[in-house]
C-alpha cells in the first residue's frame, strides 16, 4: 500500500502521469524555416494557389516582426531555425476510410490517453477529429453530421473540399499580420480542424479534437476555424496531453470563431501538456492566439478553458462583440506549479450596441509557479449600453509562487457599465482545519477547496470535460499544500 | 535611450541647467547628483505612449515645447498673489502657511508661525543655501535614474518646501504649502517638496497648486515623504491650476514600522495632469491610505498612477480613487499593488470608480496586482457607470427635479473621498466648493 501523502509539497512533486512516446514513422521536412519550407508544406498538402499565397504573405510579414516580450513569462530564446515545421504520420493509405485503416499503434496511444475512439463513438456520442501530430487520421460521426449539412473535417480537407468557405473566413478574425506567433502559424500551419454549421442547425453532439504532440522536436501549428451560420449552435471541445520529453516544444496555434446572426459557439479547452519537470526542464511552450468574432446580431461566443499543463502558457481567448446584443464569455482556470508560468486572460472588445461580456478567471499558483491574468475590456464609442462583469481570483499555495493581475479597462461610451473585481488569497488554515477534523486527508481537503474555488468555471464545461477537469486539477495539485 | 522616447530638446534645458548649476548653492553631493540626473534625463528623453507606463498620456506637448525657467515674480504677480490670498477659500487652510510664487519662496506671504521646537517648515532653497543639515533624504526617495520627469526636477529644482517634524512632535494644525503660478506660457516650474516625519510624530501637510493667471505653465513637481516608526502623517495634494496648465507630479512616500501615512490626490485643474504616487510600506505593520478624486471636464486629461509596495510583513493598505468625467475629458488610472516575497500577512484593498457624465468622455482603469507572498489578502475593483437610474428616480419621486437630482448624486459620488480627509479645514473648503459647483447652492451638503 502506498504511503498516504500528508503534505502538499509531496503532492506537487508528483511527476507527469501521461508521459510516453509512441514510435511511429513520420514524414518530416528538414529543420528550419524558409520560403522553400513554406512552399513544400503547401505542396505536401496539395493546397490551392490562394492558400500558398496566403502562407507566403504571412511568412514575409513574419520576417519583419519581432518576438513579443511584454508577457510576464521568461524562457530561453527560441531558435526558429531549429524546429521541424512539418511532421505527418505515415499512413497506409492517403486517407483512412474507417478506424480499421488507422495505425494500430496510434489507436493504442489514444487508448492510453483515455480517448478510445470506438468507445467514444458508441458510448459518449462524441465525434472525435483526432489530430496526431499534424494530420487528422480519423474523423468519426462525419456521416451523421453530414446529414445535417455540418462540415466537420481536418483543415487540410476543408482547404481542398470547401475552398470558398476557407478563403472567405480564414484570417477574418485573426489576420495573418496579427502577432508574431499567429503570423508564424499562418505561414506554416500543418493542420487543424474546420467546422461549419449551416443556418438554423443545432449541432446534436459535442465536437471534439484531441490534439497531441508526438514526434520529437516537431512544433505543432494547429489552425482551427469554426463558423456558425445564422441561428446555428455548436459546442466544441479541445483537449490535450503530450508525452514526456526534455526538449522544449513550441506550440503556436490559432483558433478563429465566427458567429453570424443568432448563432452560438461554445469552445471548451482542457490543456494538459507536459509542463516540464520540477526544476523547470522541458515542457511545452504554448503560444496560442484564440479569437472569436460575434459578427451577427444576438450572437454569442463562449470560451471555457482549464489550463494545467505547459511550461509556458501565453494565451488570450478573446471576443470581438460586433453584432448588436452579442454576448462574449470567458471562463478560465489556470494552474501553475513547480516552475510553470502562465500569462493568460482575455480581451472583450465591445463594438456593437447592447453587447455584454462576462469574465471569470481563477488562477492557482503552487511551488514556484507564476500565474498572470492579463485582460482587456474596451468599450468603443458606439457600443451603447454595453455591459461587462469581470472577476479574477487567485489562490496561492506556497510562499514562493506568484499571482499577478493586469486588467485594462477602457470606456469610451458613458452608457456602459463595467465592473471589475479581483482578489488574491491563500487556502485558509481554518478551512483546511475544518476539513481535516472531519476526517478528510490533506490532499482531499485541498482538492475539495480548490474545486470549490473553480466551481464557477467547471460549471460551464460540458459534462464529460468537467469530470476530467476536476480529476486533472486534483492530480495537478497533489502535494501542494503543507 | 529607449528607441521610442522623444529626445529632450537639450538646448533650452541645457542652458537652464548650466545657469542654475552656477547659481545654486548647496552641498557638493547634491551638485553631483543634479548633474548625473540631468545627463540621465537627456538619455531617457520624454516618454511616449509606447512606454507602457505612459500608454494613456501623451506628453508630446511638453516634450516638443521649448520651456524656459519662470522668471522671478514681478509686482503684478505679487499683486495677484495678494488678491488670491485675501479672497480664496483655499488661501488659508492651516496654521503655518508657506507660499511659493512662481517657484520661489515668498516670505512676505508666508506665515511659518510658531511651530515649536523640533519642527521646521520653510524654504528648501534657503535651507540648502544656508548649509542646513537636510541629509541625504533629499533625492533618496525619488529614483531619478529611471524616471525622466523626476530626473528633470532633480536637475533643475531650486526651491520648494522642507517640512521636518521632530520626534514625538504633534502638530495640532496642518502645514499649508501653496505653490502659486503667474508665469507666462512656455515656462516651467520645478518645485520640490521634502517632508520628514520623525518617530511618533503626527502632522498634516497640504500641498496645493493654483494658477493666478490665464497662462498655462508646465509644472513638474516632485515630493519626497518619509514617515519614521509610528509616525502619523497625512499629505493632501490639491491641484487647482487653470485649464491651460500642464502638470506632472511624482510623490514618493516611505512608511516605517507601524507608521500611518495617508496620501490624498485631489485633481481638478490642468489641461494635462499626470500624478505618480508611490508608497513603500517599509516596516512591519505600516498602514497606507491612498485616497484620490479626479474631476475632469472640457478637454482635460488626468492620469493617476499609483504603486503600493508592500515590502515588509503585516502591512495594510487601502486605496480609493474616484473619477468624475464630463465633456470630452479623458482620464486614466493605474494602480499597482506589489507584495514582495517576505511581506506576509499583507492586507490590501484597492478600488477605482468612474462616473461618466457625458457621451464623449473616455476613461480607463488598469488595476494591477503583483503578488509574491502567499499569506495575503489583496483585492481590487474598478467600475465605470452613469448615475444610477433608480437613485435618480427616488430623488425625483421626492420632488427634486431631474437636473438637481443628477447634480446631487454627482456630489454624493465624490463625498466619500472627501470624508476621508482628516484635515478638517481642507475637507470643509472642498465640500463647499464642490457642492457649489454642482448644485449652485451655498453650503457643504450637510443638512
Amino acid at each position: 500500500m502506498p504511503t498516504p501523502i500528508t503534505n502538499v509539497e509531496e503532492l506537487t512533486l508528483q511527476e507527469y502521469k501521461y508521459g510516453f512516446v509512441t514510435d511511429i514513422e513520420t514524414e518530416t521536412v528538414p529543420r528550419g524555416l524558409s520560403e522553400d519550407i513554406v512552399r513544400r508544406i503547401s505542396a505536401i498538402k496539395r493546397e490551392p494557389e490562394f492558400m500558398l499565397e496566403w502562407r507566403l504573405r504571412a511568412y514575409r510579414q513574419w520576417l519583419k516582426m519581432t518576438e513579443p516580450t511584454w508577457a510576464n513569462v521568461h524562457y530561453p530564446k527560441i531558435d526558429y531555425q531549429d524546429i521541424i515545421y512539418y511532421a505527418a504520420p505515415k499512413l497506409k493509405t492517403d486517407a483512412p476510410k474507417s478506424l480499421d485503416e488507422v495505425d494500430p499503434e496510434l489507436l493504442a496511444t489514444y487508448e492510453k490517453l483515455g480517448v478510445p475512439l470506438r468507445e467514444r463513438e458508441i458510448l459518449a456520442g462524441v465525434a472525435v477529429d483526432a489530430v496526431f501530430d499534424s494530420v487528422s487520421v480519423a474523423t468519426t460521426f462525419k456521416k451523421k453530421l453530414a446529414e445535417l449539412g455540418i462540415i466537420f473535417c481536418s483543415f487540410s480537407e476543408a482547404v481542398r473540399e470547401h475552398p470558398a468557405l476557407v478563403e472567405k473566413y480564414l484570417g477574418s478574425v485573426v489576420p495573418y499580420t496579427d502577432n508574431f506567433f499567429a503570423t508564424l502559424n499562418s505561414a506554416v500551419f500543418s493542420d487543424g480542424s474546420f467546422c461549419y454549421v449551416p443556418p438554423g442547425v443545432r449541432c446534436p453532439m459535442e465536437l471534439s479534437t484531441y490534439f497531441r504532440i508526438n514526434a520529437q522536436d516537431s512544433g505543432q501549428f494547429e489552425r482551427t476555424l469554426i463558423i456558425a451560420d445564422e441561428g446555428a449552435y455548436v459546442s466544441y471541445l479541445e483537449g490535450c496531453t503530450a508525452p514526456k520529453r526534455d526538449l522544449n516544444q513550441l506550440h503556436a496555434a490559432v483558433v478563429e470563431l465566427v458567429a453570424l446572426d443568432n448563432a452560438t459557439i461554445k469552445y471548451s479547452t482542457v490543456q494538459n501538456w507536459y509542463p516540464g519537470d520540477k526544476e523547470g526542464r522541458g515542457g511545452i511552450y504554448n503560444f496560442v492566439t484564440k479569437r472569436g468574432k460575434a459578427l451577427g446580431k444576438n450572437s454569442k461566443i463562449s470560451w471555457t478553458q482549464v489550463e494545467t499543463g505547459s511550461a509556458i502558457t501565453w494565451k488570450y481567448p478573446s471576443c470581438i462583440l460586433q453584432g448588436e446584443n452579442s454576448v462574449g464569455e470567458f471562463y478560465s482556470v489556470a494552474v501553475t506549479k513547480n516552475r510553470q508560468q502562465a500569462d493568460t486572460g482575455t480581451k472583450m472588445l465591445h463594438l456593437g450596441k447592447n453587447t455584454r461580456s462576462t469574465i471569470v478567471s481563477k488562477g492557482i499558483s503552487a511551488g514556484f509557479g507564476q500565474n498572470t491574468y492579463r485582460g482587456a475590456v474596451r468599450i468603443h464609442k458606439n457600443a451603447d449600453h454595453a455591459r461587462d462583469y469581470s472577476q479574477c481570483d487567485s489562490l496561492l499555495i506556497g510562499d514562493r509562487c506568484g499571482a499577478h493581475t493586469f486588467p485594462v479597462l477602457e470606456v469610451k461610451n458613458n452608457t456602459a457599465t463595467i465592473e471589475h473585481e479581483a482578489s488574491t488569497s491563500r487556502i485558509g488554515e481554518d478551512q483546511l482545519f475544518y476539513c481535516r477534523q472531519r476526517g478528510l486527508s490533506m490532499e482531499d481537503a485541498v482538492s475539495m477547496i480548490v474545486n470549490g474555488f473553480c466551481k464557477e468555471v467547471f460549471r460551464e464545461l460540458p459534462m464529460e470535460f468537467a469530470v476530467e477537469a476536476q480529476k486533472l486539477l486534483s492530480v495537478s495539485l497533489e502535494g501542494s499544500v503543507g | 535611450m529607449s528607441v521610442t522616447a522623444i529626445p529632450a530638446t537639450g538646448g533650452a534645458y541645457r542652458a537652464a541647467f548650466e545657469a542654475a548649476a552656477r547659481a545654486q548653492r548647496g552641498p557638493g553631493w547634491l551638485g553631483t547628483a543634479r548633474r548625473a540626473a540631468f545627463e540621465r534625463f537627456l538619455e531617457l528623453g520624454f516618454p511616449t505612449p509606447k512606454h507602457e507606463e505612459w500608454r494613456h498620456t501623451n506628453v508630446a506637448v511638453i516634450a516638443r515645447g521649448e520651456f524656459t525657467p519662470a522668471p522671478p515674480p514681478d509686482a503684478a504677480a505679487e499683486a495677484a498673489a495678494e488678491k488670491f490670498l485675501a479672497g480664496s477659500p483655499f488661501a488659508a487652510l492651516g496654521g503655518a502657511r508657506l507660499v511659493f510664487l512662481d517657484g520661489r519662496y515668498a516670505a512676505r506671504f508666508s506665515t511659518p508661525g510658531a511651530l515649536g521646537a523640533g519642527v521646521r517648515a520653510g524654504s528648501l532653497g534657503a535651507a540648502l543655501a544656508a548649509g542646513d543639515a537636510i541629509g541625504e533624504a533629499l533625492t533618496r526617495e525619488a529614483p531619478w535614474s529611471e524616471l525622466a520627469f523626476v530626473a528633470l526636477n532633480t536637475a533643475l529644482f531650486d526651491d520648494g518646501a522642507v517640512i521636518e517634524i521632530g520626534r514625538g512632535q504633534v502638530l495640532p494644525e496642518p502645514v499649508h504649502v501653496l505653490y502659486l503660478a503667474t508665469a507666462a506660457a512656455a515656462q516651467y516650474l520645478q518645485p520640490r517638496t521634502l517632508i520628514l516625519a520623525g518617530r511618533d510624530s503626527q502632522a498634516s501637510v497640504i500641498e496645493a497648486y493654483a494658477s493666478l493667471g490665464e497662462q498655462g505653465v508646465f509644472t513638474n513637481a516632485v515630493t519626497e515623504i518619509v514617515a519614521e516608526e509610528n509616525a502619523a502623517l497625512e499629505h493632501a495634494r490639491l491641484q487647482q491650476e487653470n485649464l491651460a496648465s500642464y502638470h506632472v507630479s511624482a510623490t514618493f512616500a516611505r512608511a516605517g514600522r507601524t507608521a500611518r501615512v495617508a496620501l490624498h490626490a485631489l485633481t481638478f485643474g490642468g489641461a494635462l495632469t499626470r500624478n505618480d504616487v508611490t508608497a513603500v510600506l517599509d516596516g512591519e505593520g505600516a498602514e497606507v491610505l491612498l485616497n484620490g478624486l479626479y474631476i475632469a471636464g472640457g478637454r482635460q486629461h488626468i492620469d493617476n498612477h499609483t504603486v503600493l509596495d508592500h515590502a515588509q510583513p503585516l502591512g495594510t493598505s487601502r486605496e480609493f480613487y474616484k473619477g468624475i468625467l464630463d465633456g470630452q475629458a479623458s482620464t486614466a488610472f493605474r494602480g499597482r499593488i506589489v507584495v514582495r516575497p517576505d511581506a506576509q500577512h499583507t492586507d490590501a484593498i484597492q478600488s477605482d470608480k468612474n462616473l461618466l457624465l457625458s457621451a464623449d468622455a473616455v476613461a480607463s482603469s488598469d488595476p494591477q496586482l503583483e503578488i509574491r507572498a502567499d499569506d495575503v489578502r489583496c483585492t481590487h475593483g474598478a467600475t465605470f457607470g452613469q448615475i444610477d437610474a433608480e437613485a435618480l428616480f427616488y430623488l425625483q419621486s421626492r420632488g427634486i427635479g431631474a437636473e438637481a437630482a443628477r447634480r446631487l448624486l454627482t456630489f454624493a459620488f465624490a463625498s466619500d473621498v472627501l470624508a476621508r480627509l482628516r484635515c478638517a479645514p481642507l475637507r470643509r473648503a472642498l465640500e463647499r466648493e464642490l457642492f457649489h459647483r454642482w448644485t449652485g447652492l451655498e453650503g457643504d451638503g450637510e443638512a
